[in-house]
C-alpha cells in the first residue's frame, strides 16, 4: 500500500514540476533611473531570450537595443534619453503576462516591443490596454490580435493599445498556397501544426487556399512541440502520397520533422511560415534540408536600400547573436514608439506630459515613416500598412530568397 | 503502402529508448525504494557528456568509428559521476528521513541539473547539434531503418542481456537481489548495501548515458530540457512494466512505444475519433494505457516479484 501512495504522491509531484518549468529564471535589470536633467523614456522588451526559440528572440532585443542608440546618438527626441529594458518570455504565455505586469509597474516604460509568439501576445494585450501602454509586435502573425476572433466574417479591433509591424498569417497562408501551388507546382499537401495560435492558424489559412486553387490536402496531422520523435508522423506522410509538407509551426519542431520526413523516405521539400525562417532551422533539418521553403514577412532585409545602414549598424554595433527573421521588423517597431514618443513631447512644448502613456498610444495610430522593412504606418486595426512577403528556400546551406510580392487576394 | 510493419519499427526504436533510460528508475526503486526524479537530467548529462567528447577533447575530424565508442565512454563517465554525486550529497543523507524528502530532492535537483547545464555549458540554451552517422538508410522489405537507429537496435538488447548477467551471475548482482529483499537482513549477512546502492545509481547512469548518445544520433541533437519529458516517459514505462523489474522496465518501454507509434497512425481512422488521433494525443494515450494497467493489474505488466527486483 505504501508504495501505491508513493506512486500517487510521484504523479502529482510530476505534474507539478512540469507547471514549474513554465517559470524559470529570466534576466533584465530595472531601469527606472532618470539621468541629469533630460527624462527618462524606457521601451520594454519582452521576447524568449533563452529556450528554443531564443535565436529569434535575441535578435529582436538587439534590434530594438540598436534603434534606441541610434536614436540617443543623434538625440533624435529633443531632452529624451531612451533605455530598453528586455524580458524574457520563455515564449510562454505565462511568463509573457507576468513582463506585461512588470512593465505597467515601472512608470517610464512608454512602450514594448514584443512579443515574439501570438499565443504570448494573447495573454499579455489585456494588460497593456487597461495601462494604455503601447505595444508593437515585430512578428506576431494570427489575424484574430488585431482583427477579432471571426475576422473572416466581421473584422473587430480588439484592443487600441495594439499595434504590429509584421503582416498577418491572413496574407501569409494564402501567400505560400499560391507559391506552392503555382511556382512550385505541388498538387497534393500533407498539412501538419503544433496546436499553437501561430501555427494552427497559419496551417488553416494555407489550406483553406490551397484548396481553392485546386490542390489536395491528402491529411493532416498535430504534433506535440515537446517531443523529438516524429517517426510515426513521418511514416503517415510517406505513405499518404503528398508531395509537399506544410508546417505550421516554428523552427524547433520543424527541423527535425523535416529530417525524420525526408529519412522516412518521402523527398518532398517542407515548407513553412516565417516561424520557421532561422538559420537555426537549417542547422536542425541538416543536409536533406535542402530545398525546403519558407515564407517571411517583408522583403529579405539585405536587399532593401532602407535596410543597408541598419545591416551595416548592427555589424558596427558587434552584437553576438544574427538579428534573424524580425530584426528589421523590431527596429521599426521600437522607432514606431520613438516617433510616437517624439510627437507626443513636441506637441506638450518639449515636455513628457502627465497622461503620456495614453498620448503615445494615441500618436502611434499616426506615426508614418520610412523604416528598414520600407515604409511604415499602421491601419485602422494596428496592423501594417505595408503587405509585402517573400519565399526562401534553402540551397548550400542557408536561406536564399526566391520570391517577393504582396498577396493579390 | 502498407504502414504498420514502419511503425511498429518506429515504435520499438522510441520504446528500446524509454526502455534504456527505464532501467535506472526500476533499479534505484527496486533498491532503495526511491524515485529519482533527476534520472532524466542524468540522462540528460549523458549526452552533453558524449558531445564535450566530441567537440573539445577528440582533434577535429575524427572518425565516428573511432569517436563513437570513447564518446559512450565520455557520455557514462559524466553520468555517472553526476548520479554517484547525487547519491552521496543529495539522497544518501535522506535515507533515513521520511519518504517525501529525497522525492522532493530528487525534483529540485533535476532543475538544478538542467539550469545548471544552460547556464554553463557553452551554446546550450538551445539545441546543440551532433554528431550523426554517416550512409543512407537500411531497407528491409518496406521497413525503412535510418543509419543512426543502428546503435540503438544494437545497443538495447546488448544493455539487457549484460545487465541480466550482471545481476543474476556476479556477486555484486546478487548482493543487489539480496538488499532488494531485505536490506537490513542483507546487511547482517555482511552485504555492504551502501556500496550496492551507488551501483545501483552507476548502472541506472550507464545505461542513460547508452540511451543519451542514441538519442544524439537518432534526431542530431541534445539540448538541456531533453531529459525531462523522456525521463517521464520512462518512469512510466518502469511503472507500466513492474517498477523494480529489469525486464519490465524495457517491456514497458516497448509498450509504451509501439502504443505511441500505433496511436498516431490508427486512431484518427476508428469513426468519430478523428480529432484524437494525432500525434500531439499519443501522450494521452500512453497515459490511458498506463491507467488501464494500473486499475486491472496494479503491479504492472511483468509484475513486481520481489526475486527479480534488482
Amino acid at each position: 500500500m505504501r508504495q501505491r501512495s508513493l506512486i500517487a504522491i510521484t504523479a502529482a509531484l510530476a505534474a507539478g514540476a512540469l507547471t514549474l518549468t513554465a517559470c524559470g529564471s529570466r534576466d533584465g535589470d530595472g531601469g527606472s533611473d532618470s539621468n541629469g536633467g533630460g527624462t527618462t523614456v524606457v521601451i520594454g522588451v519582452d521576447a524568449p531570450l533563452t529556450g528554443d526559440l531564443s535565436a529569434l528572440g535575441l535578435g529582436i532585443k538587439n534590434s530594438v537595443d540598436l534603434a534606441v542608440k541610434t536614436a540617443n546618438k543623434d538625440k533624435y527626441v529633443e531632452g529624451v534619453t531612451f533605455k530598453i529594458e528586455a524580458l524574457d518570455d520563455q515564449g510562454q504565455p505565462s511568463a509573457g503576462q507576468q513582463n506585461a505586469t512588470k512593465f505597467v509597474a515601472n512608470e517610464d516604460v512608454l512602450g514594448v516591443v514584443g512579443p515574439l509568439n501570438s499565443s504570448v501576445a494573447e495573454s499579455m494585450q489585456k494588460v497593456f490596454d487597461d495601462a494604455k501602454l503601447v505595444e508593437v509586435s515585430p512578428a506576431n502573425t494570427n489575424p484574430a490580435l488585431t482583427q477579432g476572433p471571426d475576422w473572416q466574417t466581421k473584422k473587430e479591433r480588439q484592443y487600441k493599445s495594439y499595434f504590429r509591424t509584421a503582416t498577418t498569417d491572413a496574407i501569409q497562408g494564402p501567400f505560400a498556397a499560391q507559391y506552392v501551388y503555382n511556382d512550385a507546382k505541388k498538387k497534393k499537401v500533407f498539412v501538419i501544426d503544433d496546436k499553437k495560435t501561430y501555427g494552427a492558424g497559419l496551417a488553416a489559412t494555407f489550406s483553406e487556399e490551397f484548396k481553392k486553387l485546386g490542390g489536395q490536402v491528402v491529411g493532416t496531422e498535430h504534433i506535440d512541440p515537446d517531443t523529438k520523435d516524429f517517426s510515426a508522423v513521418a511514416t503517415k506522410v510517406k505513405s499518404s502520397g503528398a508531395d509537399v509538407v506544410y508546417y505550421g509551426g516554428e523552427y524547433p519542431q520543424a527541423g527535425p520533422l523535416s529530417k525524420q520526413i525526408k529519412a522516412a523516405g518521402a523527398k518532398i521539400p517542407l515548407v513553412g511560415g516565417d516561424g520557421i525562417y532561422s538559420a537555426d532551422f537549417i542547422k536542425l533539418a541538416g543536409a536533406s534540408g535542402t530545398g525546403d521553403l519558407a515564407t517571411s514577412v517583408g522583403a529579405p532585409v539585405e536587399e532593401l536600400p532602407s535596410a543597408k545602414e541598419f545591416v551595416a549598424n548592427y555589424k558596427t554595433e558587434g552584437y553576438k547573436e544574427a538579428y534573424e527573421a524580425y530584426g528589421g521588423y523590431s527596429y521599426d517597431s521600437a522607432w514606431a514608439i520613438i516617433e510616437a514618443v517624439k510627437k507626443v513631447v513636441e506637441d506638450n512644448n518639449g515636455e513628457l506630459p502627465d497622461d503620456a502613456r495614453a498620448k503615445v498610444t494615441e500618436a502611434m495610430q499616426g506615426v508614418s515613416f520610412d523604416g528598414v522593412t520600407g515604409k511604415v504606418s499602421f491601419d485602422e486595426f494596428g496592423d501594417a500598412t505595408n503587405k509585402q512577403l517573400t519565399v526562401y528556400s534553402v540551397e548550400n546551406g542557408a536561406w536564399n530568397a526566391a520570391k517577393s510580392g504582396t498577396y493579390g487576394g | 503502402m502498407n504502414e504498420l510493419p514502419q511503425q511498429l519499427v518506429n515504435g520499438l526504436l522510441l520504446g528500446s529508448m524509454y526502455g534504456l533510460v527505464a532501467i535506472g528508475y526500476t533499479m534505484v526503486y527496486g533498491i532503495v525504494q526511491l524515485i529519482n526524479f533527476a534520472h532524466g537530467e542524468i540522462f540528460m548529462v549523458g549526452g552533453f557528456g558524449a558531445l564535450t567528447v566530441y567537440l573539445y577533447v577528440l582533434p577535429d575530424g575524427t572518425s565516428l568509428w573511432v569517436a563513437l565508442p570513447l564518446m559512450l565512454i565520455g557520455g557514462i563517465i559524466v553520468a555517472v559521476l553526476v548520479a554517484v554525486g547525487a547519491e552521496r550529497f543529495a539522497y544518501r543523507p535522506l535515507r533515513t528521513a521520511p519518504r517525501l524528502a529525497p522525492l522532493i530532492t530528487a525534483i529540485g535537483l533535476s532543475l538544478a541539473l538542467q539550469q545548471a547545464v544552460w547556464a554553463w555549458y557553452p551554446d546550450a540554451r538551445s539545441a546543440i547539434t551532433f554528431p550523426q552517422i554517416d550512409g543512407g538508410p537500411f531497407e528491409i522489405g518496406s521497413v525503412t531503418i535510418q543509419t543512426g537507429d543502428v546503435f540503438l537496435l544494437i545497443a538495447a538488447p546488448i544493455s539487457m542481456a549484460i545487465l541480466a548477467y550482471f545481476v543474476m551471475k556476479t556477486r555484486t548482482g546478487r548482493g543487489m537481489q539480496a538488499t532488494a529483499q531485505d536490506p537490513d537482513t542483507a546487511k547482517l549477512m555482511g552485504i555492504n548495501t551502501d556500496r550496492i546502492i551507488v551501483v545501483a545509481f552507476a548502472l541506472g547512469a550507464t545505461f542513460a548515458a547508452i540511451g543519451a548518445v542514441a538519442y544524439g544520433l537518432k534526431y542530431g541533437e541534445v539540448q538541456f530540457r531533453m531529459g525531462f519529458i523522456l525521463g517521464l516517459k520512462a518512469f512510466t514505462a518502469a511503472v507500466l512494466g513492474g517498477i523494480g523489474n529489469i525486464y519490465g522496465a524495457m517491456l514497458g518501454g516497448v509498450v509504451l512505444g509501439v502504443a505511441e507509434a500505433l496511436s498516431t497512425a490508427y486512431i484518427a481512422d476508428i469513426p468519430g475519433m478523428d480529432q484524437f488521433g494525432s500525434q500531439s494525443w499519443a501522450n494521452v494515450w500512453a497515459f490511458v494505457l498506463l491507467i488501464l494497467v494500473l486499475l486491472f493489474r496494479p503491479q504492472g505488466l511483468l509484475g513486481e516479484r520481489v526475486a527479480d527486483r534488482a
